[in-house]
This record gives C-alpha cells, sequence and structure tokens, in this order.
C-alpha cells in the first residue's frame, strides 16, 4: 500500500545509499538567473558538460524590472545577472524564455501553462517555491546552488526521503474565502515549522472542488510551514488543464499518459506518519501581523497578546511586534496601509487577476495606496488584457504591469520604502522581504483589493 | 565545488537567540546578485548588523568583539525560506564552521552540508545549557567532534549526541562532495533513462 508520494519517487530512484540519500532521477529541471551562474561555474571548473540540456528550462523572473522591458536593463548588477543567463544557457543548449520572450514569466507560473509540468514527474528548481509544481501530482521541489550543479550534471539529486503527513481540507468554502486563505489558515495553525521534514499530500472535498490555479497556491506555500513540498492527486481537473498546452502531450501520446495519470493516487491503505483534517466552514479572509507566515489570523481577529504565545516564541514575537509596529491585542481592520502587491507565483495568474478585478471594478483606487500588480507571465498579461481585465483595472485607477517577481523579494526596483504597510499577495512576510524596514502583510486578492479601495485593512465581504 | 574537511573543532561561540532566523535575514535578496561565490562574507545578516547608513549596529552580536569563534549558535527552526545557498556560502565565508540549532530548516540543512558547514540538531535542553554557558562566560569553549557525532563543553564536560546521516558524515570527513559520487553513476543513470523511456513507449 503506497501513498501518492511513494509510488513517484520510488519510480524515480537509481539507487540508494545505505543510511544516506537517495539518488533521485529529475525529469524537469527548471532554472533562473539567481541561483544558477555559480552551478554553471562550478561544472566549467571541473570541465562537466550539462548532462541532458533537453530537460532543463531557463526563465528569467527574479530580477527583471516590471516596467519598460523592451529597454535595457538599468541595474548593473540584475543586467549581468540575467546576460549571463543568456550566455549560459545559449553554451549549452538550453531552452530560455528571456524577458520579452512570449513564454517568458515566473519560473512556477510558466511551467504549468505551458503544460511542463506533467504528473507524475519529478522537478526541481533552485527556488524553495518549485513545491507549486505538486499541484499536478508530481514531486517537485526547491534546491541550493550545489543541487543545481548536480542536476545539471547527472539529472540527478541526492534527497533523503522525507516522511509524509496528509493534511484534509472538507466542506464548503465561505463568501470570499480562497485557497490563499485555506493555506494561511493551516500555517497559522500548524506553524511556520509545523511540517519540516514532511511531504504534504492534500486531500479532501474541498480540494478536488478548487481549480487548478488554487491549488498551486496551497502547494506553492508547503514551504512555508517548512515542508519539503505539497501534492495533489491529480484528477479530471488537471486533465482538462493539461490537455491542449503547449508542451503537453498530444492525441495518443495523452491517451497513454492518462493511463498512467489516472494510477497517481494514494492507496487506501496507505500510511502517512501524520494526518490533519481542517473543515473549510472554519476558515475566514486571513491576514498575517508579524515577521513569519504562521503569524496569522482572521482579519476580523485580534494580535494575539504576549501571555497567548508559547513561551519560547515570546522573542520573536516581541521583535516581530516591534518591526511591524503592532501593539499585541489590537485588530488590524482599519489599519491604513500604503502599497498593494498583487503577482508572484502564490496568486499572479489570472484567476488571482480575475478577482482582483471583480472587487475593484466600479470603484476607485484609494489615493494613499500605490498598487503594483503584476502578473506572473506574458500569457497572463495577455489574457488579462484580452478578457478586458485591463481595461476595468485602468477605470478603476490600477495599472498592470509587466511579468516578474517584483515585489514578492524586491531584487528589482519593486521595493516597499521602509517603515510602510504593504498588503501583499505573495508568500513570504520576513523582514526586509519587500525592501528594507517594509512592512508585509499576507493576504488573498481580494483583500488586497478591498484594500487597495479604502486605503486600509478592509474585509473584502461588505463589497460582495 | 569541493568542500573543505571537517573532524573536530574547538571554538568559542556567538550566540543569535533568536528563532526562525530565514535566509531572508542570514543575507537579503539584494545581496544575490553576483555571479561568483566569493563576498558573501559581507552580507551576512546585513540589515540586522548595519544600519540604513551603513553604520554598524552596535548591539548586534556579530558586531561585539566580546564575542567571536567559529560556531554559530541559533534558536529554533534556522534556515527556513528561501532556498538560497548564498545563506551558508556567507555564514562559512565569515568563518563560522558550524551551527548549531535544535531545529534546521530542510534546505538550508543541505545547503550548509554541501558547502561544509556542519549544522548540528541539539535538543532544546542542552542549547538552552549552550546559551546560558555562554552568556556567563563569553570564552566558553566548545567541543564538535564528527566522528564521535558528539558536541560537549570543554570545562564541564557535559555533552550530547548529534545526528548526521553517515552517507554526508563521510563527505564531510573526507571532503568529498555529491558530484564526483554522482558523475560515478552516470552508466546507471543513462540505463535507468533507458528502461524508462521503454517504459513510456509500451
Ligand atoms: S515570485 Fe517570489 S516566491 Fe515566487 S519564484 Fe519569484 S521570488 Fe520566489
Amino acid at each position: 500500500m503506497k501513498t501518492l508520494f511513494d509510488k513517484i519517487w520510488d519510480a524515480h530512484v537509481i539507487s540508494s545509499i545505505e543510511n544516506g540519500p537517495d539518488v533521485l532521477y529529475i525529469d524537469r529541471h527548471l532554472i533562473h538567473e539567481v541561483t544558477s551562474p555559480q552551478a554553471f561555474a562550478g561544472l566549467r571548473k571541473r570541465n562537466f558538460p550539462v548532462f541532458r540540456p533537453e530537460k532543463i528550462i531557463a526563465a528569467a523572473d527574479h530580477n527583471i524590472p516590471t516596467q519598460n522591458q523592451h529597454l535595457p536593463i538599468r541595474d548593473e548588477l540584475s543586467k549581468q545577472q540575467v546576460d549571463k543567463l543568456s550566455e549560459n544557457c545559449r553554451e549549452h543548449n538550453i531552452t530560455l524564455y528571456g524577458i520579452n520572450h512570449p513564454f517568458n514569466g515566473i519560473i512556477h507560473v510558466i511551467a504549468p501553462e505551458l503544460g511542463l509540468t506533467q504528473p507524475g514527474m519529478t522537478i526541481v528548481c533552485g527556488d524553495s517555491h518549485t513545491s507549486t509544481h505538486g499541484a499536478f501530482g508530481c514531486i517537485a521541489f526547491g534546491i541550493g546552488t550545489s543541487e543545481v550543479e548536480m542536476a545539471l550534471a547527472s539529472q540527478c539529486v541526492l534527497q533523503t526521503k522525507p516522511k509524509k503527513m496528509r493534511i484534509f481540507i472538507n466542506g464548503k468554502l465561505n463568501k470570499c474565502v480562497s485557497s490563499k486563505d485555506i493555506i494561511l489558515h493551516i500555517i497559522s495553525k500548524i506553524s511556520a515549522s509545523g511540517s519540516t521534514g514532511y511531504f504534504i499530500e492534500y486531500a479532501g472535498s474541498t480540494i478536488r472542488n478548487m481549480s487548478m490555479e488554487a491549488r498551486m497556491t496551497i502547494c506553492n506555500m508547503s514551504i512555508e510551514m517548512g515542508a519539503r513540498g505539497g501534492i495533489i492527486a491529480p484528477d479530471e481537473t488537471t486533465f482538462n488543464y493539461i490537455k491542449d498546452r503547449k508542451f503537453s502531450p498530444k492525441g495518443t501520446d495523452m491517451d497513454k499518459s492518462l493511463i498512467l495519470f489516472k494510477t497517481l493516487k494514494s492507496d487506501d491503505n496507505a500510511v502517512f506518519d501524520k494526518e490533519l483534517s481542517f473543515k473549510a466552514e472554519d476558515i475566514e479572509p486571513m491576514i498575517t501581523y508579524g515577521t513569519n507566515p504562521g503569524m496569522g489570523m482572521k482579519i476580523t481577529d485580534s494580535i494575539p497578546f504576549i501571555e497567548d504565545i508559547e513561551e519560547n516564541n515570546r522573542e520573536s514575537f516581541r521583535k516581530s511586534m516591534e518591526y511591524m509596529n503592532f501593539i499585541p491585542g489590537r485588530s488590524l481592520i482599519d489599519l491604513p496601509v500604503d502599497f498593494v502587491f498583487v503577482g508572484s507565483c502564490t496568486n499572479g495568474r489570472i484567476e488571482d487577476i480575475r478577482a482582483f478585478t471583480s472587487l475593484v471594478q466600479g470603484h476607485k483606487k484609494a489615493d494613499r495606496i500605490t498598487a503594483w500588480i503584476v502578473p506572473g507571465s506574458k500569457q497572463v498579461e495577455k489574457q488579462a488584457k484580452a478578457e478586458g481585465l485591463v481595461n476595468l483595472l485602468y477605470e478603476a485607477g490600477f495599472e498592470l504591469r509587466q511579468p516578474g517577481c517584483s515585489a514578492c523579494l524586491a531584487m528589482n526596483e519593486d521595493k516597499i520604502p521602509e517603515g510602510k504597510y504593504s498588503v501583499s499577495t505573495s508568500n513570504r512576510n520576513f523582514e526586509g522581504r519587500q525592501g528594507p524596514g517594509a512592512r508585509t502583510l499576507l493576504a488573498s486578492p481580494l483583500v488586497a483589493a478591498a484594500s487597495a479601495i479604502t486605503g486600509k485593512i478592509t474585509d473584502p465581504r461588505i463589497f460582495k | 565545488m569541493p568542500i573543505d574537511k571537517f573532524e573536530i573543532l574547538e571554538s568559542t561561540c556567538v550566540p543569535l537567540p533568536a528563532e526562525n532566523i530565514d535566509t531572508d535575514q542570514i543575507i537579503p535578496a539584494r545581496f544575490l546578485k553576483a555571479i561568483s561565490r566569493e563576498g558573501f562574507a559581507n552580507y551576512l545578516f546585513r540589515d540586522w548588523r548595519y544600519d540604513k547608513n551603513n553604520k554598524p549596529v552596535p548591539d548586534f552580536i556579530l558586531n561585539n568583539t566580546e564575542y567571536s569563534g567559529q560556531i554559530l549558535l541559533g534558536g529554533k527552526n534556522f534556515g527556513s525560506g528561501s532556498s538560497r545557498e548564498h545563506a551558508a556560502w556567507a555564514i562559512y565565508d565569515y568563518g563560522f564552521k558550524v551551527v548549531v540549532s535544535s531545529f534546521f530548516a530542510d534546505i538550508f540543512k543541505n545547503n550548509a552540508l554541501n558547502t561544509g558547514l556542519l549544522p548540528v540538531q541539539v535538543t532544546k535542553s542542552f542549547l538552552k545549557i549552550l546559551f546560558t554557558a555562554i552568556e556567563n562566560d563569553h570564552g566558553t569553549i566548545v567541543k564538535i567532534d564528527l566522528p564521535n557525532q558528539e558536541i560537549s563543553l570543554a570545562a564541564s564536560g557535559i555533552k550530547e549526541n548529534f545526528e548526521i546521516n553517515s552517507y554526508k558524515k563521510e563527505c564531510l570527513l573526507n571532503g568529498y562532495d555529491d558530484i564526483d559520487y554522482l558523475i560515478s553513476l552516470k552508466r546507471r543513470i543513462i540505463d535507468f533513462e533507458k528502461i524508462k523511456s521503454f517504459e513510456n513507449e509500451n
């Protein structure tokens, strides 16, 4: 009796080292400009070729500007990194979707939309949010640069098999509750380290009723509770999503693939090391108040008092209150905010832009708000235009920028200034994540939309 | 990158009792623009170490000359967040050979081992003993004995064993890295690919 995770893992183990890691074969290796240059340099030093360039896909995403992408990148160091990626890809015959390419975008957004992410695969990338791809029923996880070098050299990585956790979410979602709220809710319950050492399978009726976009948001943030990754068994929703994508199997190949895909689920009696269960009805729109993603609450709740915090965590709680300039016990509703960021591999897909637009439509952006609406990819941008979302956004005072990671990690110009509050649909509220001294409140696109209209933290349910 | 060998280390420690020290604190993203592996020591804990005018923050531990050494002590859930190996490089480049915590994030642990930086996971109570000992005497010497998988306080002899998988231990003791090992498996990898594509065809 095997779990879904075991089935895929075991089918990719080339050999096992006694009391050590497994040698795991990788079907798809995704690379970007930030964590790959030193890996290529290492390879060059050893005089090794790239072993399977056809299994690698590259994109420039972390560093690139989100305006005027037709102009040369102004920041010298960013430009150097992006140029280095092009040079390395050219030299090693690796497909690159660089800036301005119609397939460019955040690597975790483009691989699924191009059909490069398929059930049953093993996928790695030098980026922790590789967990996103698990939504398709694959084993996808982030690796460090040494491991990128390993994967370039051998199409394998050495990995210790993680423990297995299953999280059930059952029931019908409340009004204005999205998958972002579900995952923020779960992390707030089990903490930012609650799944360290585990790989999580998400199951239950709520997951089954979700779109692929929503499933990706859930798997994306698995890493935020310490998990190696998240996985969801593929079903009709998955098959329909991949069917006509650019690189997905076609015709009889697809028929054959479907036979395999349909075997990808945990056996009835499969044993997990840990199982948890959540009720969809208990979940409400969420917001974070602290400096790790586990510090979240219902938007209508109040920040806990120091006495409510476990003794070991009090010091970091105190530190985060100081950083955020928040008072324990206070509600965040009506807190004035300065920035709204919609984007990232968590919430930069078309459904997210649609959700945001659906709420701001017919209203006006608050004057005090600077809003950065950043599509996750060129294709998302194109679709948003085609659906007329860009016009609706414009009428409400918002502008769609060009794709990239942007203010999710603020490596480009999109930095939140020191001391300013940002309602962000991204995944991390660490100190300085969105710029030195920036104060990040993680939330769903709907919460971001409601707050963008009023200029303060606002429950989206009052608009719907 | 081949790694440096590690066997036994006796050193004073630098204590950083915060929990959930994430990789964005260890090295903020804006310093990830380099294309080589050198020079990351300057950016270690940059935003805790320096204020916005690039002046050292006097009460941050790395700026306190009373503390030094090759062992960094951190609170629970050390290295959470991004997969950037730059975090391990920065710690190592700064001169640390060991990080001790009661709990490490997975990717960080792998990255540290691949950099030659030894993550030593101890119990909560032992970590507390270490922090207290160092608070009382900044010159406290801690011994890390990799062959015996043991961490001890030199003066009192209080000790604890730590886990490390035997493969990684071998690598550190001998300065091997994983790439050489994987390259030695190339034949098997190619055979595996053949079987796999055969299965897919049928
Ligand atoms: S959007 Fe953010 S989390 Fe996603 S890959 Fe880019 S930087 Fe990482």
